[in-house]
Parts: C-alpha cells; sequence; structure tokens
C-alpha cells in the first residue's frame, strides 16, 4: 500500500499512508477509532476505491484487478459476517462454494476447519445458538477455507469477554505459526504486543510509528509516570525535575499542575521523583507509575491523546 | 462471456439456496406469511363485499379478489429490501463483496428465492379464494397468464425494494420504506374499486398507475373479458422495472459497506 489517500466528503479518512506486510508475518495495524485502520482494511479488501495512490496484494492491483485479488483474501471484518439461520457447516459449505472450488474441497476443508476452531461438536447446529466467541471463530474458518494467501482480521476481538479474547488470541498465534499472512487490526496495545511481528500505528489516516512490539515499546518506554503537583507556577522547576529522570517527552496539563511521561519502571522509582521534586521545592499532591496504554502510546506519539484532537 | 453469465447463474443458485434452505425451518414465518393474505382476502371480501357494485361485474368478489392477489403479490415484493438490509447490517455484504463471486448474484439469488416464497403465498391465497366461492371463469390457460403477469410485476418490484434495502442503514427502516409506498401504489388503483369513481385529480394517478395496468390485464384474464393490449403493456413495464432497476440496484450493491 503506498500513498493512500481516502476521502468521505470532508473527512480524509487515509492521508498518504504506505504499508508493506512481508509474507507469512502477522502485521500489527494499531490506532484508535476513526485513526483510519478499517478504511485501510477496506481499500485492500477491494470493498473501497482509494482516491490516489495504489495497493497491491501478492503484486496485484486491487483496483485494476479486483476479482483476482478477491481470490487470494480472506476477510473477517468488525461484526462477525455469518449467516446465523444455517449451521456452522452449511456456513462453510456456502463460502467455498463462492469461491468456486470443488464440493469435494470444500468439504473436506469444512471439515477440517470445524475440527481446527473447536466447532466441530457445534458443527450442525443452527450459529444463531452460538456464542460471541463461537461465532468469530465460524468467521476466520470461513474467511480461510479457500487458502487465502492474505487474512485480513479487522478488531478480531471487539466485543469478546476475556476468556474468548484469549482463545481468538490462540487461533491467531496458531495461524501465524502456520505460516498464514495476517493484518490484525486492533485498538488494544496489548493485543497487538502478544500477536504481532511488526505493528503499524496509524492516527488520523497517517502512520505516525512502524516497528517490532520491542521498538514500539522503547519508544514509550516501559511504564507511565504521571504527577500531580500543588502549584502552577512550579511548572518550569518540575519539568526540569522530571525530565532528566524520563525516556520521552514530559506532557504538562493545560492548568500546569499534571505532568505525564514515560519512564523505565523499576524499585525506587517513585521514592526517587519524589525526592527530586522535593530537591526542586516542588510540592508533590501524587505521584502514580502504570503500565502504558494506548492512549500512553499516542500521547507520546502524537503529543495528543486518542481521542483529545476530535473535540478540539 | 459465457463463463462470466455461468458464474453469475451458480453464484445466484449459491445464494437464492442460502434462503431456500431456511424457509421449511421457519414454520412460524411461513404461517404468518400465509396468513396475512388470507385475512385480506377473508377481510374485504366479507366487509366491503356486499356493498360495492362495480359495473360490468355482476359479482364483486370475482372483480376484488384479482385486485388482492395482485396486491398480495406486491406486497411480498418488501421482503427482498429487508433480507439486504439485514445482510448489509450484519456486515454479511462486506464480506459477499470481498468473494470472487458475481456482483448481482447476491440479489438475483435473493430476489428469485423470493419468488418462490411468494409464489407459495399465493398457492395459499388462491386456495382460500377457492374455498370462498372464486372461479377462474376464464379457462385455465388464462388463469396461468394472468398469475405470470401478476408474479412477474412483482418481481421486478423486488429489484426496486432491492436499492431500498440497500439504501437505508437498518432493517426497521427497510421494513418501513419498503412498504409504505406499497399502500398508495395498491390503493391508488383499479385493485378494490373502480376508479372512475375517484375525484378527478385521483383518478387521473390511478389511472396513470402501472399497478392499474397489471391488475386490470389479469383480472381480465381470471374472467375471461377481452384483455385488449393491457397484458403487453403490463409485460413491458415488468421488463422494463426489471432492466432498469437489476442495473441501479447491482451498481448500488457494488458500493454499500455496514457503516
Amino acid at each position: 500500500m503506498r500513498g493512500v489517500v481516502k476521502r468521505f466528503g470532508e473527512t480524509l479518512a487515509l492521508d498518504g499512508v504506505d504499508l508493506t506486510v512481508p509474507t507469512g508475518s502477522v502485521y500489527g495495524l494499531l490506532g484508535p477509532n476513526g485513526a483510519g485502520k478499517t478504511t485501510s482494511v477496506r481499500v485492500l479488501t477491494t470493498l473501497l476505491t482509494p482516491d490516489a495512490g495504489e495497493a497491491r496484494i501478492d503484486g496485484i492491483d486491487v483496483v485494476a484487478d479486483p476479482h483476482a485479488v478477491r481470490r487470494r483474501i480472506g476477510l473477517t471484518g468488525q461484526y462477525a459476517a455469518v449467516e446465523e439461520r444455517l449451521t456452522a457447516r452449511e456456513n462453510l459449505d456456502y463460502v467455498g462454494r463462492l469461491f468456486h472450488l470443488p464440493r469435494s474441497r470444500v468439504k473436506q476443508r469444512a471439515t477440517d476447519l470445524l475440527e481446527r476452531f473447536d466447532l466441530a461438536d457445534a458443527a450442525d447446529r443452527v450459529v444463531k445458538g452460538f456464542s460471541g466467541g463461537m461465532r468469530r471463530r465460524l468467521d476466520i474458518a470461513m474467511s480461510l477455507i479457500a487458502e487465502p494467501s492474505v487474512l485480513f482480521l479487522d478488531e478480531p476481538t471487539t466485543g469478546l469477554d476475556p476468556r474468548s479474547r484469549l482463545g481468538m488470541w490462540d487461533v491467531i498465534s496458531e495461524l501465524a505459526a502456520d505460516g498464514t499472512t495476517v493484518l490484525l487490526t486492533t485498538q488494544y496495545l496489548e493485543e497487538a504486543d502478544r500477536l504481532a511481528e511488526q505493528i503499524v500505528v496509524i492516527d488520523h489516516g497517517r502512520v505516525i510509528a512502524e516497528g517490532t512490539p520491542e521498538q514500539l515499546k522503547s519508544r514509550i518506554g516501559g511504564a507511565m509516570l504521571s504527577v500531580r503537583i500543588a502549584r502552577p507556577e512550579n511548572r518550569e522547576r518540575a519539568l526540569g525535575a522530571l525530565s532528566p529522570l524520563c525516556t520521552g517527552q514530559v506532557e504538562v496539563s493545560p492548568d500546569d499542575v499534571a505532568f505525564s511521561a514515560p519512564i523505565i519502571a523499576g524499585d525506587g522509582v517513585v521514592p526517587g521523583v519524589i525526592r527530586a521534586l522535593d530537591d526542586a521545592g516542588v510540592d508533590v499532591l501524587d505521584v502514580e507509575v502504570r503500565k502504558p496504554s494506548l492512549d500512553d502510546v499516542f500521547l507520546v506519539l502524537t503529543g495528543h491523546t486518542a481521542g483529545s484532537e476530535e473535540e478540539s | 462471456m459465457t463463463s462470466r453469465v455461468m458464474w453469475m447463474l451458480r453464484d445466484s443458485w449459491v445464494e437464492a439456496e442460502r434462503h431456500l434452505r431456511i424457509i421449511p425451518r421457519n414454520i412460524e414465518l411461513l404461517i404468518f406469511a400465509a396468513i396475512q393474505p388470507i385475512m385480506f382476502l377473508v377481510l374485504f371480501v366479507y366487509v366491503f363485499g356486499g356493498s360495492i357494485v362495480i359495473p360490468g361485474f355482476d359479482d364483486y368478489d370475482q372483480f376484488l379478489m384479482p385486485g388482492i392477489f395482485a396486491q398480495t403479490l406486491v406486497f411480498g415484493s418488501a421482503f427482498t429490501g429487508i433480507g439486504l438490509a439485514d445482510d448489509l447490517q450484519k456486515g454479511l455484504v462486506d464480506r459477499l463483496r470481498s468473494l470472487p463471486m458475481s456482483r448481482s448474484a447476491v440479489i438475483v439469488g435473493r430476489t428469485v428465492s423470493d419468488l418462490v416464497r411468494n409464489l407459495f403465498t399465493f398457492a395459499v391465497m388462491i386456495a382460500v379464494a377457492l374455498a370462498i366461492g372464486f372461479r377462474f371463469t376464464g379457462g385455465a390457460w388464462n388463469a396461468v397468464a394472468a398469475t405470470v403477469l401478476l408474479v412477474l410485476f412483482s418481481y421486478a418490484l423486488s429489484w426496486v425494494q432491492a436499492i431500498i434495502g440497500l439504501s437505508v442503514t437498518s432493517v426497521e427502516a427497510a421494513n418501513s420504506a419498503g412498504f409504505i409506498w406499497m399502500f398508495p401504489l395498491t390503493f391508488v388503483s383499479s385493485a378494490f374499486v373502480d376508479p372512475s369513481t375517484m375525484p378527478g385529480w385521483l383518478r387521473t394517478v390511478a389511472d396513470a398507475n402501472p399497478f392499474t395496468l397489471v391488475t386490470d390485464a389479469a383480472r381480465a384474464l381470471y374472467n375471461g373479458n377481452p384483455v385488449g393490449n393491457d397484458a403487453w403493456w403490463s409485460l413491458a413495464w415488468s421488463v422494463g422495472l426489471i432492466a432498469v432497476f437489476s442495473a441501479l440496484a447491482t451498481r448500488k450493491f457494488s458500493r454499500s459497506t455496514s457503516g
């Protein structure tokens, strides 16, 4: 995907996105709601035509030859797109036939996939009674029926309970182990961290960071430090005391009393911070060290939180 | 080219089969689909039947029932839009559009399976009509010709409904939007009364309504009255609607995504 631009009326959904997914890897597309993750997936899966730029799957242009692209991809969207009035096996049979696979092959693949996704016992039950996790597993199985060279998973765990989410992670890890190329979008840093070998962070339709989870984490730091001070006039002194301790830019709230920054977590961090502030003559109200959230990633990478830009 | 047509037909059949497979599993829906037209038939015949006189018809029932057949079949077309809106809302349309299948097959399969369901409803209705005194006085072949005209017109409207279903954002909206225009379409027509009794402006509308044309043609054939060119004109309307709206609906489908 190179320089892809997509506009919806006034909104610029994709503002020149470059993306290269190596074969056989799990690639994480990370970003907040409305960042352009789904739009990217829709361009790559031929559902949307880009306004500019080009996108290729296995070297085939998605605009010039969408039909050939569709034969090579599997798509699992944000909704479990299953026919809930049919059984699990019938759903697989239905999609397999729409891929124009031979009947015997569809049958064999369906049996294998039902087994592999732990749906063999429920194979001949109508999907309507399935749990959210079972629907998702069936949904992914349907996307895999024609052995696609790229599988698109658009927020595969959104809306799942924690247990189903863990189950889904196992499924995706197994796919990766088998060498399937997976493009995974997610809002959850933890999910991308756990599953993806390579992560791209997008925001406002632009790629803002790219790397392995370790590389990104090192940019973010191991943990996030939050400090509240009593008097805003101490802003500069607090900044002076905190900056040497932190691994990145220290962000200050508009009222000049709250500070946050990435920091290396470890013993003695909190006392160290308090001592430094105390030495600088700053009254401290609150010090907290916690694991970075996705918001922190965005704070560090873009200087604003995931949601705040939309309001301003 | 031929292979593209073959693919389209095959994909359409897979789609139609998806819907047809479900019909026998949903007995409740089938029962209610049959009850509604029976209710219409019985209510209209017994409530209005005694008080309306149509010039040229000794028996109002023979005038009325073909009108109800026509209305019921036309109402049945709304299921196409509702079904497509449901597919769209559930994300199934996104999945289908990402498959290497024919673009028009999803709607062809849907309209054809709705046609089959409509025929079932029609058969039940005919049985009830015969039981309460309706007679095919025009003979069997004319009755078949009349039925073909009605079913074809309903099929044509299925394509109009497809566009509505793909344009709205929820199944509920598809339900309202699909049915609301059916009322003026079927009532401002010759289905229940002679349009010459309507106020002048309304009569103009009723006379121009293609539904009037189709109903008149079918009614004449069922009753063995001279049909004139009405049959050809109603055939032309149906074919024309299918040609225009199948192209528009397929285009709409190729651009639709959920959310």
